[in-house]
């Protein structure tokens, strides 16, 4: 089973449309969107969802005010600054509340219960050439991680079920909990970098995160001609890495196109240029050759 | 007044916004802040350049159990709603997994028998630097490896001043890092692009920001490049249009290069003083 995860680091470098481009490209795929706060390859690659699961994110406290005698413990105690006194009445700040069950457990008169958080959704569909998991984290609510770790797990169950030897992981942006519960136990991850200034600042420290893990990595440089000298530097880091460089796509109205219109770019324009380049991409990355 | 940046999909032009906005107003004098929210990635200093004038660095507590003085009755572990402590009464081992640890006291709460005690571990830094005599910037940044920028958040957008406008430039997605900036914001200031991906999201942000009760605008970047799918959302929704950031390679050249179109192109420094002006009409409202 291979399992590559397609990650950047900063937002937006065309990690979704690589992704898209190549699980379209796939015989046989599971798809995982794990960028669970704002996922979008769905409406790309069009599942049709067959589970709808629920997912509890966490709890929140909750204060009855008829049991509370405002003796103030719970907010001595919180060091989340989620509890908050306006007008003589002690209430819980939910999005400051992390869940941690403390005030719960000092109030004298047990005036505070949790609350679990339930409107976050998981899902997994059928595409053309195989399954995808998706997510949909419910505004505001956290532990994405947890969510991250339920697709994957999923998606693994699925690729066994199909006897799919692939899995691909849309990542999602930064380098927190999401990522790091993205990172573990796959075998390789692409990174998507662009050559602007924070492109490259944001590819140094995903690089660093990726390094703890023992992952074949490998890079694209997407919009390499909007900057070629940054391209330049950041192909020379490469090098200092050994991190292979396998491809450089160039900035193309088509992609745009592609993207407006909802499209894997190799089903938009098959006969492109840039569709070589993905097929060529999908070799290097996926038949190692 | 704090007005924070922000958008769901990453790469829409958060910072590009940031930026350009704090760079016009400090031009003209009026004392300014910017503060680089996204403490995963910060990438504001990539085009704002100062003098570091102070470094703190962010901690975190980490319980510490004394294994002489712990009895292995497992309160610790019940407490913990993030299962870091493992306990093996067998064959008396306890053991705290540190990055599970949320630091909420709640297992030094649970001991009574005085085992437990914390100590202090880096999570980040917070950077203030002076960018002119009536700008500053500053900026969060965690540790790699450290798995919530949130308490660095809070504790750097706390550093803010009441009476000085401030920016607050948001970390992508709608989850606990951008809550974390956005519930602090007195008005919040959307960046999104008009491609169905822009779409999605901006929906998903809007529902969040309607949840919190905060006043928001548009910016649309790359205004050009689609079909009018987001504007139709927009007129639906009443929500406010602050202004549109045309589809420009120059911005796009400018941007890579960790260059402010501000101060390349007069054309850009006086949308962004509109888009100012436009803000400061809503904040009147």
């Amino acid at each position: 089973m291979t399992e590559i995860a397609i990650l950047s680091g900063k937002g937006g470098t065309g990690k979704s449309g690589i992704s898209a481009a190549l699980a379209t490209l796939a015989p046989k795929v599971v798809v995982a969107d794990c960028d669970v706060d704002a996922a979008n390859l769905h409406l790309i690659l069009e599942p049709r969802n067959y589970l709808e699961k629920v997912y509890t994110s966490g709890q929140k406290a909750h204060i009855a005010v008829e049991k509370c005698t405002s003796c103030g413990k719970c907010m001595d105690y919180c060091r989340f600054d989620a509890i908050k006194l306006a007008n003589g009445e002690y209430s819980v700040v939910e999005t400051a509340c992390d869940g941690c069950k403390l005030c719960a457990r000092v109030c004298p008169t047990g005036a505070i219960t949790m609350i679990d958080q339930n409107e976050s959704r998981w899902f997994a569909g059928a595409i053309r050439n195989g399954k995808m998991v998706h997510a949909r984290l419910a505004p505001g609510e956290d532990n994405s991680g947890k969510l991250v770790n339920l697709v994957r797990d999923h998606a693994r169950k699925e690729a066994h079920d199909i006897q799919s030897d692939l899995i691909l992981i849309d990542g999602p942006p930064g380098i927190g909990c999401p990522v790091i519960s993205t990172l573990s136990s796959i075998n390789k991850v692409l990174l998507v970098t662009e050559p602007t200034v924070s492109g490259m600042h944001d590819l140094k420290r995903i690089t660093e995160l990726v390094s703890q893990y023992k992952l074949e990595v490998f890079l694209v440089i997407n919009k390499c001609d909007i900057n070629p000298e940054m391209t330049e530097e950041i192909e020379k880091w490469a090098v200092g890495k050994q991190i292979p460089v396998i491809s450089k796509i160039p900035f193309s109205q088509v992609w745009v196109e592609a993207m407006i219109n909802c499209k894997s770019i190799v089903d938009w324009a098959p006969e492109s240029e840039l569709s070589d380049q993905i097929r060529a991409i999908w070799k290097k990355l996926i038949d190692n050759e | 007044m704090k007005i924070a940046i922000a958008s769901g999909k990453g790469g829409t032009g958060k910072t590009l916004v940031s930026t350009n906005l704090f760079n016009v107003i400090s031009r003209q004098g009026q004392k300014v802040r910017l503060i680089d929210c996204d403490a995963e990635e910060p990438n504001v200093c990539e085009f704002i350049r100062g003098n570091v004038e102070e470094e703190t660095l962010t901690m975190t507590h980490i319980p510490v159990i004394d294994s002489h003085k712990c009895t292995f009755c497992g309160n610790c572990q019940e407490y913990c709603s993030y299962n870091a402590i493992i306990m093996l009464p067998t064959i008396k081992t306890i053991r705290v997994i540190e990055d599970l640890c949320h630091d909420c006291g709640a297992c030094v709460y649970a001991c009574q028998y005085d085992a437990i005690t914390e100590k202090e571990k880096v999570t980040g830094s917070i950077t203030q630097y002076s960018i002119s005599a009536n700008a500053d910037v500053l900026e969060s940044q965690t540790e790699i490896g450290i798995y919530s920028p949130v308490p660095i958040i809070g504790q750097t957008i706390n550093m803010a001043e009441a009476d000085t406008l401030t920016f607050l430039d948001s970390p992508p997605g709608t989850s606990c890092p951008f809550i974390a900036t956005v519930e602090r914001a007195d008005y919040v200031v959307l960046v999104t692009e008009p491609t169905p991906f822009g779409l999605n999201d901006l929906k998903l942000s809007v529902e969040t920001l309607r949840k919190l009760k905060k006043e928001f605008g548009v910016v649309i970047n790359r205004y050009g490049i689609g079909k009018e799918l987001i504007e139709d959302y927009l007129n639906k929704e009443e929500i406010a249009v602050l202004g549109h950031i045309p589809f420009d390679k120059r911005i796009a050249e400018t941007y890579a290069k960790g260059d402010l179109i501000t101060d390349k192109y007069l054309q850009y420094s006086e949308l962004f003083k509109k888009l100012h002006q436009n803000i400061t009409k809503q904040l009147q409202r």
